[in-house]
């Protein structure tokens, strides 16, 4: 069973590899859109493109050099990245944190934030609904006075406090 | 001497209540972020940034803001070591050094003599970085007002190519960071010619990158990211910190005067050469285990081993102020955003600054003596509990941290594209940071690219297109020279290694 958890879910070379092909297709990006704005000198000093034009190139140049040394080095594909285990510890993490972020702009900052905190109180937690629910609205409650009363630091509200006449 | 005259006023400025109270409420929210995972220095500041700008608006405001945001960098400095030593997690990039022997003494039942040593070094490097910048500021300064867009390019350059020598193998990993940096930095609206670059028709990429979400997402996000890989918990040793222990340990440091001065005299170097406290902090341990009669007992539980990279990374950390308020370019990345601070509120951190604006840049100089004060004490006193935060169950701490996070990503635009990029850049900065591709070269390109640029086009621009303006003179020729010796230092170390070796 052990084996099992941490058995590799990537090995470095594979996210390497992976992430030296995106930093190179960007500088490919860039170098294009540097040609397209002009790289070269205009009648008065450097056109818009001139600078970025270099920094994509190096961008390539650097991809490159990479991609090329995780090619040659086999002994990383034994090397784990992220063990199985931890990716579904982080994924746990991030999902979540994915869509309360998403939640924000439709339900507002403070109701995300408390079904968010609920969330991770109830399902990580192992809290009951109740103390759940009491934490993250007395949590959010507390950001509310923080940010909007003491700072005057609007944050995105939605229906709820529409309805209670607090946006 | 005048700056003494300078000084004193400056203490006047920052003796205000008002600025005395913000100097407390700054040390100790900075310890509690040093202290969690995932919220620190370069963070905090970050975060708090936006919340400064009303603030910054009143007469004297910026000097108070700037004290608020810099005692939350030393209290963050502090912070960074109590995590270090009890639980093994390093609180700050730089702390990575303190848990070397600092966590071995924790398990061996020393942690109040650990804590002690950590937080007393760290109050002496960053005391002789202090002093040293209260002489060498308005030196420099007045230095750089002969600086013109060539000499200011000829800074940068060195800057980053200092970067890229000292990285070692991971030469290429820190280029493309660092124009990675860069190219976000380009993005945008070009003030020059007025064309929008690298925005490929999206409008809300009309603004550009802005350095405080790159920070909040990859220092922050990315953090947290990296630690739940231990797992959903946070476990460590207790912390009784007693005012014996604290006396005892007090007689113990002494002794280890060489090392102390030695890890300042690194820590200050590397602020100012753009290195930072990170490498700082590495590289006077490494000195210290080398030097020290105890060497090999490194790694179990010396307390050597702990005043070494504590000094180094506080000296580090604080000099990298210098630059900063001198020359307009940060030493670190948490320099880098109070510098973005400056700039938002509507100051030119540079050498003009010291002129324009002495009350400022003085009362900034005597709070980082008073504040580093302030946090030596607030941290002795309080130890059990800035350690009890982690104790706060995983379940609520964390997603109250990521709630921080997205709240200080809002609030840099009031846009919630940029809390959706915060998320990017956390998984980008887990990435990179797992690959070993360094994320200070990134953020500082980040903050410096527009700048870099302009000063770049200027130069040229005067020198009607003649890329030799940049050896026109000593100075110049002398920072360019320098900078290129710096970038291709690795290749000429290679290559002379392998003329000596056929010999």
């Amino acid at each position: 069973m052990e084996s099992e958890q941490h058995r590799s879910a990537a090995s470095v070379r594979a996210v390497e590899i992976g992430v030296a092909v995106v930093i190179f297709l960007f500088g490919v990006l860039v170098v294009f859109d540097s040609y397209r704005l002009g790289a070269r000198w205009g009648d008065d000093g450097p056109q818009a493109g001139y600078f970025p034009f270099y920094i994509g190139l190096l961008l390539c140049l650097s991809g490159g050099v990479i991609l090329w040394r995780a090619f040659r080095n086999t002994g990383l594909a034994a090397e784990s990245f992220v063990e199985r285990a931890q990716l579904k510890l982080i994924l746990t993490v991030l999902i979540p944190t994915v869509v309360y972020v998403g939640f924000i702009a439709y339900l507002g900052f403070y109701v995300a934030s408390i079904l968010f905190i609920a969330y991770f109180m109830k399902r990580i937690g192992k809290y009951s609904l109740l103390m759940a629910a009491l934490v993250s609205v007395g949590i959010s409650v507390a950001f509310f006075l923080t940010f909007e009363i003491w700072f005057s630091v609007p944050l995105p509200k939605g229906p709820l406090e529409a309805a209670l006449g607090l946006g | 001497m005048e700056e003494f005259n300078a000084l004193m006023q400056g203490f006047g400025v920052a003796l205000s209540p008002f600025n005395l109270l913000l100097m407390f409420v700054g040390v100790v929210l900075g310890i509690i972020v040093g202290v969690l995972p995932g919220l620190g220095g370069a963070n905090a500041v970050a975060i708090l940034l936006p919340l400064t700008f009303s603030m910054a608006q009143q007469p004297g405001g910026t000097t108070s803001a700037i004290i608020l945001l810099s005692c939350i960098y030393w209290g963050a400095l502090f912070g960074g070591a109590i995590t270090s030593i009890l639980f093994n997690i390093p609180g700050e990039p730089w702390s990575v050094a303190t848990t070397f022997d600092g966590h071995p003494l924790a398990q061996k039942g020393r942690a109040g003599a650990a804590l002690t040593a950590a937080f007393t070094s760290s109050f002496f490097g960053a005391l002789v970085a202090v002093i040293m910048i209260t002489f060498l500021s308005p030196v420099v300064a007045k230095f750089a007002l002969e600086f013109g867009p060539p000499e200011f390019f000829g800074v940068y350059l060195l800057t980053f190519c200092a970067f890229v020598g000292m990285s070692g193998e991971n030469a290429f990993k820190t280029i493309a960071s660092m124009m990675i940096g860069f190219a976000l930095a380009a993005v945008g609206l070009d003030s020059v010619t007025g064309t929008l670059r690298l925005t490929f028709g999206f409008t809300s990429l009309l603004k550009g990158f802005d350095f405080l979400i790159a920070v909040i997402g990859l220092f922050g996000i990315g953090e947290i990211l990296q630690t739940l890989e231990e797992g959903l918990a946070f476990k460590g040793a207790s912390a009784k910190i007693n005012l014996k222990v604290v006396l005892e340990t007090w007689k113990e440091l002494p002794r280890y005067w060489a090392t102390s001065l030695r890890a300042a005299a690194v820590g200050c170097f590397m602020g100012i050469v753009p290195g930072g406290a990170t490498p700082a902090s590495f590289m006077s341990y490494g000195m210290a285990q080398r030097f020290s009669k105890d060497g090999k007992k490194f790694g179990t539980g010396m307390v050597e081993g702990v005043v070494a990279p504590e000094t180094a990374a506080h000296a580090a950390g604080t000099a990298a102020l210098l630059p900063m308020i001198t020359l307009g370019v940060p030493g670190s990345p948490t320099a880098a955003v109070l510098l973005g601070g400056l700039l938002i509120w509507g100051l030119q951190p540079g050498p003009l600054l010291f002129i324009e604006k002495p009350d400022f840049v003085w009362g900034l100089i005597a709070s980082m003596y008073l504040g580093n004060i302030a946090g030596l004490i607030v941290v002795l006193t309080c130890v059990p509990l800035f350690a009890a935060i982690l104790r706060i169950p995983f379940s609520i701490i964390a997603p109250v941290i990521m709630v921080i996070c997205a709240m200080g990503a809002y609030t840099v635009h009031n846009s919630m594209f940029d809390v959706y990029l915060m998320v990017v850049f956390g998984v980008i900065g887990y990435i990179f940071k797992k690959l070993d591709y360094p994320l200070a070269p990134l953020v500082l390109a980040l903050v410096l690219g527009d700048r870099a640029e302009e000063n770049f086009r200027n130069a040229i621009k005067g020198s009607q297109g003649d890329l030799l303006v940049f050896f026109s003179n000593g100075l110049v020729g002398g920072l360019t020279t320098l900078a290129l010796l710096l970038l291709f230092w690795p290749a000429i170390k290679a290559g002379w290694r392998a003329a000596r070796g056929k010999r």
